[in-house]
Parts: C-alpha cells; structure tokens; sequence
C-alpha cells in the first residue's frame, strides 16, 4: 500500500500543508469543526482544486481524476446511494473498476459476511438503521480494494457503544488489509484511540504532527494546546507500581495514582475539566482526593478557571459559572479536590 | 400479498355513481330549466353506441391519439435528451437556460398561429403542438431533476471509480427520475387538453374538430361524449405514468 505525501498543499482553505503518512499507517486528522480536515482529504481524494503536490507512493497524483486516484472514502454523511440496495451499494465501485463477475460476487459475499449484512443485502438505504448505513458505507469504500482509505469522522452521528465498535472493526481491518489511512476526527479520546499518529489541524494549517503522547505532553503551539483543552503537565520524581493496572506517582510532592500500562511514568497530564472541586470533604475511599488552595479565580466566557496550588504544583480548574457561584468559591479559600485517575493521561 | 382495498374503489366509483344519478334523475324530471342543451346521461350513452358502431367516433378518436402519441414521444425524447446535455454540460447550461427560461412561459397554443404559417394546416401541425407541448416542461423538469441530484453522491461515485458517462448513466439519472416522471405525468395529460385546443380551432379532424361540428348542430350529446373521451384519456395517460413512476422509482423512495 502506498504511502502518502503532501507537499505545499493550499486552496480556498488549506494553508501551505506538507504532511507525509507512511505506507501502512493509520493517521488521524484532528481539528475543530471548520478547521480544514474535509479539505485536505478531498484534495487527497481528488475532488476539489489545489496548488501543491500529492503523492502517492512517491509519485504525483495532481493530474489523475479521482475516480483513477484508487482512493476508498468513507463520508461523514451518510450517503449511500437511495435508488440501490445494499449489495449493489457494495457492488458499485467493483462495477466501475470492471472486475470480473464470478469475482466481485465473491467479494460482496466476502464484505456481507464480514461486516454482518447477510441479511439486509437486499433492503434499500431508506429502510436501514444508522449503524447498518455505516457499515454498508464502509463495505462499499473497501469492496473495490482500495490503497488507501479516508474516513471523515464517519460514525459521529452514532451512540457512543456502536461509534466505539465500529472504530475497533476500523482499527482492525486496517491493521489485516495494511490500508494506509487517514482518519479525521475533532474527538481527542477518538484520535488517541486510534491514531499510529496524529496530526492537529487548525484554521487550514498543520500545526503539529506526532504520536498522541507528543500531542497532549508537548503542544507546539498555543492552538494545539487550546485544542486539546489546555492540560496541567506534571513532572513526576517518584514511581510505584500497586497492580491491577494501576500505579502510584509522586509529582511536586503529591501522590497520584495513575492507569498503567506498563512502562515508566515520567510525566502526566491533567484536564482541567477532570479535576473536581467540592468545599466538604468528598466521600468515597482516599484515592486523588486533596486539599488545596485558591490563588486566583478568572472568568473565561461561562466558565471559570481556578489557579490552585497544590504540593509545589499549580493546577488549573475549570467549572461552569453557576456551579462556582453555587459553591460560593473565593481567591485564598481552601477546597478539596476529586483528579479522575481514568482520564489522566501518562507519558 | 397486497390486501385488496374495497374501502379505496367504493370511495372511487361512489360519487361519481352519485353524479350519473342525480344528472339522470334531474333531467328527466325537467328540473334543469332549457334542458334542450342539456341531454340526460343515458341519452349520452346511448350517442356514445351510435358513434362507436358507426366507426365515427373511433376515426376521430385515432386520428387524435396517433398525434398525441408521436407528439408527446418526438417532445419527451427531445426534452429528455436536451435536458440532460444542459443538466450535465456546464457550457451548455449556461449557453441554453437564458433561451428556455423565454420560451419555457408560452403557452403551447400560443405557438399556433406561427406554426399554421409555418407548416400549414396539415398532419404535422398538431404533432408539433404537442412536440411543443411536451417538450418544454420534459426538458425543465429534466433539468431541474439532474442538478438537484446531491453532489456529494456523485463525489462519492467518483471515489468509487465511476467516470463522467457511468455517473450519469447509474446515478445521476436515476436520481432524476422523480422530476422527469412529473414532467411527463402532468404533461401526459397536457399533452390531450392541447390536441382538443388546437383541432378545434385549426384542424378538421380529430376529436377536438368532431366536438366543434357538433357545436354548429347543437349536438350537445356529441359534445359531452366527446369530453368525456377526453376525460378518460387524460385519466388514462396520468395514471399510466403514476405507475411506471411508482414501478421505477417505488423501491426506493420513502
């Protein structure tokens, strides 16, 4: 599977991207909405103009039209085709790329098996779940056998159970098929989930590029870290494991405990809408519950941030405007907190 | 199996059962003042038999319908084929949609008085009022089908491999199908009004110039049968394309 290149890619909305991804690899794009990512993957799909260079496996694509670029493209919107049922939906792009009859039955029976539509293969579009479209949509972009494949946030529109399902089959078909992929997506637990890398996206330029740990422990620029939520990086000098994949990490004189998934922990990273504030004592077992204390209180919007000092740390908390005024917080006043250990994150 | 829908024909034939009665009944009570223009149903029947046993009424009848149906086909055909070269032309979009939005307005009859200078009274007069007839409204509805298909759904067809002619040919048309129906079902019956219009005023004969010879005779049975040729005709033809519709297109649409 070939890999993909973009060299000075720019149009209407990109700016100047140069981004590689490597053959076999599954990238994410990850962006707010409006940040360009639908974009660059109709410009790797062929789709819409640009100045610039794409690369395939080393070679320029600019001049192939999309339907020769060989690119599967799972859309964001469910758009199957109305007037086909589910097995010519599927069969459509083996008729367009001429295989063989006797072939392309056996890959339809193949995609229907695999993706559990045996027996809807006959309902049309109108007449299918939400979930049933999204997979019908992902045996259509992979029946023809693509090399590479681009998904556009394809399973937003699903419940969390179904999208969590339906990313894992993502994940594994791509790792089975060694489909080169870009992903793009605007959730950070998605892109962490499933990325071999990620590259942030935002106002039409790339601003960053690297593994998940990278992303959220090193954010390159101001846009990246309020992307991602602005997170509370701490170093940590101490490191106990305690088992059942959990493990106890000293940072500024605190101790924290952490997932683990077996390597050393040198730093962690806080959000700061994971960390609870509460003004009694929390109930519930002595587990990253601390006492710490206001320095400083600032109104963003309808949230309010909290500097608060804790060991030789200074974290910030955000909470919204009326539960603050309800706990009746001020600057100096000592708190309790609650860090949700699930959702820090380790490096 | 379908259930037969007993509730759906009675409410069909019931009131138009109702209507025959009561015309029956009102004119042979002489309830309708100057009912010497106005003959009772089944003397309209019975004017009916005469003029199919006498072949009148089947000569005229012929003649009207094999000018509608080389008519509205010449005009669909045409207003499909130029329909879809401006829907999927660009160049001819844009050459064309200034032209047939001028022409689009005019009524078919309103051409008339052009083509009997034109062509002169004959055969082809009345087939090219209704190539006009059908033309126009096939080719705007064709039109308006195709560049209302979703753009992405071709976007996607590309993405599959799909090149220009594919596209059109296993997407984009049948996409339109449900605007060109509706040119063709309303035109359909269009198409019979404009053919009485036109050989009442200009032809002599055909159902339209039987209708106006019964006029200067005060034949009013003739007249009502005629209309009600008419009638079932523009029925029939509605009808037709309201199943071929439901037929191609029935499958899939909600």
């Amino acid at each position: 599977m070939p890999s993909i290149e973009l060299k000075n890619i720019s149009n209407f909305v990109c700016r100047d991207i140069n981004l590689k991804v490597e053959n076999r690899e599954l990238l994410v794009l990850l962006g707010p909405i409006g940040a360009g990512k639908t974009t660059l993957l109709n410009i790797i799909a062929g789709l819409i103009d640009y100045e610039g260079s794409v690369l395939f496996d080393g070679a320029k694509v600019d001049s192939t039209p999309a339907h020769e670029r060989k690119v599967g493209y799972l859309f964001q919107n469910l758009l199957l085709f109305p007037h086909l049922n589910v097995e010519s939906n599927i069969a459509y792009g083996l008729i367009a790329r001429k295989v063989p009859p006797e072939e392309r039955r056996k890959r339809i029976k193949q995609l229907l098996g695999f993706l559990g539509l045996e027996s809807i293969s006959h309902r049309y579009p109108a007449n299918l779940s939400g979930g049933e479209k999204q997979r019908v949509a992902l045996a259509r972009a992979l029946a023809p056998s693509p090399n590479i494949m681009l998904l556009d946030e394809p399973f937003s529109n699903l419940d969390y159970k179904t999208n969590k399902y339906l990313r894992m089959e993502i994940r594994r078909i791509q790792k089975e098929l060694k489909i080169t992929t870009i992903y793009v997506t605007h959730d950070q637990l998605e892109a962490e989930e499933m990325a071999d890398r990620i590259a942030v996206i935002h106002e039409g330029g790339l601003e960053q590029v690297g593994l998940a740990e990278e992303i959220f422990f090193n954010p390159r620029s101001e846009a990246v870290s309020d992307f991602i939520g602005k997170p509370n990086i701490l170093q940590c000098d101490s490191y106990r494991i305690l088992g059942g994949g959990l493990v106890e990490v000293g940072c500024g004189g605190v101790s924290i405990v952490v997932p683990h998934h077996g390597n050393q922990v040198k730093k962690i990273a806080i959000f700061p809408k994971d960390i609870y504030v509460s003004v009694d004592a929390p109930p519930g077992p002595d587990l990253n519950r601390f006492r710490a204390v206001i320095t400083d209180i600032i109104t963003s919007g309808s949230l309010i941030k909290l500097k608060l000092e804790l060991g030789e740390n200074t974290l910030t908390s955000e909470l919204p405007r009326d539960i603050f005024e309800s706990l009746g917080l001020k600057s100096g006043m000592e708190v309790f907190l609650i860090l949700k250990f699930r959702w820090i994150r380790v490096c | 199996m379908k259930k037969f829908n007993y509730s759906r024909v009675i409410w069909g034939i019931l009131p138009v059962a109702v209507f025959l009665l009561l015309w029956e009944v009102l004119v042979r009570l002489d309830l309708i003042p100057g009912n010497f223009f106005f003959p009772s149903f089944s003397e309209v029947i019975r004017q009916f038999y005469r003029l199919t046993v006498s072949g009148i009424l089947l000569e005229n009848f012929l003649k009207s319908l094999i000018r509608v149906l080389i008519g509205f086909t010449a005009g669909s055909i045409a207003g499909l084929l130029v329909g879809v070269l401006m829907g999927w032309n660009q160049l001819m979009h844009r050459s064309f949609q200034p032209i047939l939005s001028l022409l689009y307005p005019i009524p078919a009859l309103g051409w008339l008085p052009i083509l009997m200078l034109w062509l002169g009274i004959g055969e082809i007069l009345p087939i090219a009022i209704i190539f006009i007839c059908s033309f126009f409204p096939v080719l705007y509805n064709t039109l308006t089908g195709i560049r209302g298909v979703d753009k992405n759904l071709i976007k996607v067809a590309q993405t599959l491999g799909a090149g220009r002619m594919r596209l059109l040919a296993t997407v984009v048309l049948p996409l339109a199908l449900p605007n060109i129906f509706t040119g063709l079902r309303l035109e359909a019956g269009m198409a019979w009004r404009v053919i009485i219009a036109a050989e009442m005023v200009a032809i002599p004969t055909g159902i339209g110039a039987l209708m106006m010879k019964a006029e200067s005779l005060l034949r009013m049975d003739i007249i009502i049968v005629c209309l009600m040729v008419l009638a079932v005709m523009c029925f029939s033809f509605e009808r037709l394309f309201i199943y071929l519709e439901r037929k191609f297109t029935g499958k899939w649409r909600i």
